[in-house]
């Protein structure tokens, strides 16, 4: 298969799952380890009910239920119990590997007989008349990869769309202002713990659909696929971050798809170029830890003179 | 029903109960505040005066204690619901804005105060947008030109013009200063507190004020508290609050300091008399 198609259509599958990461770590200003679970729980749902024999649409959806499901048990831990959401998503996503071992009846389920969303988008690709191939920056890519490409690129567009709209709203405001500042949120009457639920529910139905996607394009769903899922988002987050900066959400939102395309592609190249797939958790773990303290030591070295103070 | 604003009875609070560090905040306050009342509160740290405004806007859960606002017991309700009543502005300028998000949606968060927050509005509409602006013109900062700007970028003073705008734009029922302009320089905070006496004139707002400032505390409000040891030691309102100078409320701490350490020197000769 094409590398460069087969690098695109993951990348933006898997900016689905950037765009979860993105609402808890950026907008709730907490880092959600529920993601972990979520993934593989969507991949998981999905792949049971097609097995099944379930229209791929209805698992797609049941399993981005699933996923808000999974961010609400996390919320729900954390409002009511006053655990934080650190360790409520270490228990949830523990939990949920026992249930997506239940839900797969196993700890793996194929789909190579089973129709998925990308089998329905190239029947449907098909259908309107499209070529079985088509010639893209030179290469010829399948009907089957090209259809695929198109409904990713349909499912992510919308969901960012959407994002960026909900969070100029005065609940998308309201959400960040409790990521950003709870106490200044609280006093104006903001129920932080609701709108941590909230959050959490939606990037966790973002994460659970991305894994259902994944699960279909990839042609079988695995009870090890979400694992360290979460620092493949923080990677993909912080690519984006450095490539289109952390001014306003609709920029944030950009560079969740730009850098997680990025990141694929580099993730990509770096297989082909010789890289040990079994190196590459270890590799996007060093190379997120780099992005997070590189900065702050640079800061360290060119540290700016004291501010004057204050003054109107 | 009373027509009371505020109405605090037997407040009782302790921090760390049954550990060394315990610390009896409040030990049985009682307050009746008029509507449209200005209280200027004094007192020395840990006198009571903090917890008292937190046990009101409900951050501090009262050990014993009825809290009523405009006549409602609100002593069991959480913070954000209390919020629909009360405006906040707080010591630190970082506290009461959110630095991330910007000057137009940082008071889009305050224009839903107490009211429900719909998912199928928008936060910065046109309309919306330009009210803002007239209401930040009349703090004269320049701020109406800054509303794409983030909170992050204004200086301290400028965040807490902002935040006083944020907490009486929708008319509270009360307002709570917790010294708001002590973590700024002179000139920033005599611009801040001669905002704070303008809003409160203008919308005739119920008001309680923190201060460790003297001439504040005698120049500003038509009623002054006066805290110790988690009571309120004086009450001046009327022609005594309007006659009080800073020379008497200075005389006033040294009282109270020499009657403290009378009580420790007493203390101590019992001890060396009888243990």
């Amino acid at each position: 298969m094409n590398l460069l198609v087969g690098a695109l259509s993951v990348g933006l599958l898997l900016s689905l799952l950037t765009l979860g990461v993105f609402l808890t770590y950026r907008v709730l200003n907490r880092l959600d380890l529920t993601t972990d679970g979520s993934f593989g729980l969507g991949a998981a749902v999905a792949a049971a009910l097609l097995a099944h024999g379930v229209h791929p649409v209805t698992a797609t959806i049941l399993a981005t239920v699933s996923g808000w499901l999974a961010g609400a048990a996390t919320g729900v831990v954390h409002t009511a119990f006053g655990v934080d959401t650190l360790l409520g998503g270490i228990l949830v996503s523990t939990a949920l590997y026992s249930v997506q071992l239940y839900v797969m009846q196993g700890g793996d389920v194929s789909l190579a007989s089973a129709d998925t969303l990308p089998g329905l988008a190239e029947r449907i690709w098909t259908a309107a008349g499209g070529p079985p191939e088509v010639d893209l920056f030179g290469t010829p890519v399948s009907a089957s990869n090209l259809a695929a490409l198109v409904l990713f690129v349909v499912f992510v567009l919308g969901s960012m769309f959407l994002m960026e709209r909900f969070l100029r709203t005065d609940l998308g405001i309201a959400v960040r202002a409790t990521g950003d500042n709870p106490q200044m949120a609280r006093a104006l009457g903001v129920d932080v713990g609701f709108m941590v639920t909230l959050g959490l529910v939606m990037a966790n139905g973002l994460i659970a659909l991305s894994g259902a996607l994944f699960a279909q394009y990839q042609g079988f769903a695995n009870v090890q696929m979400g694992l360290g899922i979460v620092v493949v988002g923080l990677a993909c987050l912080i690519v984006g971050e450095a490539l289109l900066g952390r001014s306003g959400p609709a920029r944030q939102i950009g560079g969740v798809l730009v850098g997680t395309v990025v990141f694929r592609l580099l993730v990509a190249g770096a297989l082909r170029a010789g890289l040990d797939a079994n190196a590459l958790k270890l590799v996007t773990a060093v190379f997120v830890l780099l992005a997070l303290v590189v900065p702050r030591a640079l800061a360290r070295v060119f540290r700016s003179p004291p501010r004057p103070p204050v003054t109107i | 029903m009373s027509g009371a604003a505020l109405e605090l009875i037997g407040l009782r609070h302790t921090f760390f109960p049954g550990t060394p560090s315990e610390q009896r905040a409040l030990e049985g306050v009682d307050l009746t505040v008029e509507p449209g009342s200005f209280v200027v509160v004094v007192g020395i740290n840990g006198s009571g005066k903090s917890t008292m405004l937190n046990a009101i806007a409900g951050t501090v859960v009262l050990d014993e204690g009825v809290v009523r606002i405009a006549g409602q017991d609100v002593t069991h309700w959480p913070e954000h619901r209390r919020a629909g009543m009360i405006g906040r502005v707080f010591q630190n300028p970082f506290s009461g804005t959110a630095p991330h998000l910007t000057v137009a949606e940082n008071l889009a968060i305050a224009l839903q105060r107490g009211r429900s927050r719909a998912i199928f509005r928008w936060g910065l509409s046109s309309a919306r947008r330009s009210h803002l602006a007239a209401q930040l013109a009349n703090l004269g900062l320049g701020l109406e030109h800054r509303l794409p700007t983030p909170t992050g970028a204004l200086s301290g003073g400028q965040r807490q013009a902002l935040t006083l705008l944020m907490a009486t734009i929708l008319r509270p029922g009360l307002l709570l200063l917790d010294e708001h302009t002590a973590a700024l320089d002179p000139r920033s905070a005599e611009q801040v507190l001669r905002l704070t006496e303008e809003t409160v004139a203008r919308d005739r707002l119920t008001t309680l004020m923190v201060t460790h400032s003297m001439h504040q505390a005698v120049r500003i409000g038509d009623r002054l508290l006066l805290f110790h040891r988690g009571r309120i030691l004086d009450d001046f309102s009327g022609a005594r609050k309007r006659r009080l100078r800073v020379e008497d409320l200075l005389d006033r701490f040294d009282q109270i300091r020499n009657a403290d350490m009378l009580d420790e020197s007493a203390a101590e000769m019992l001890r060396r008399a009888y243990v």
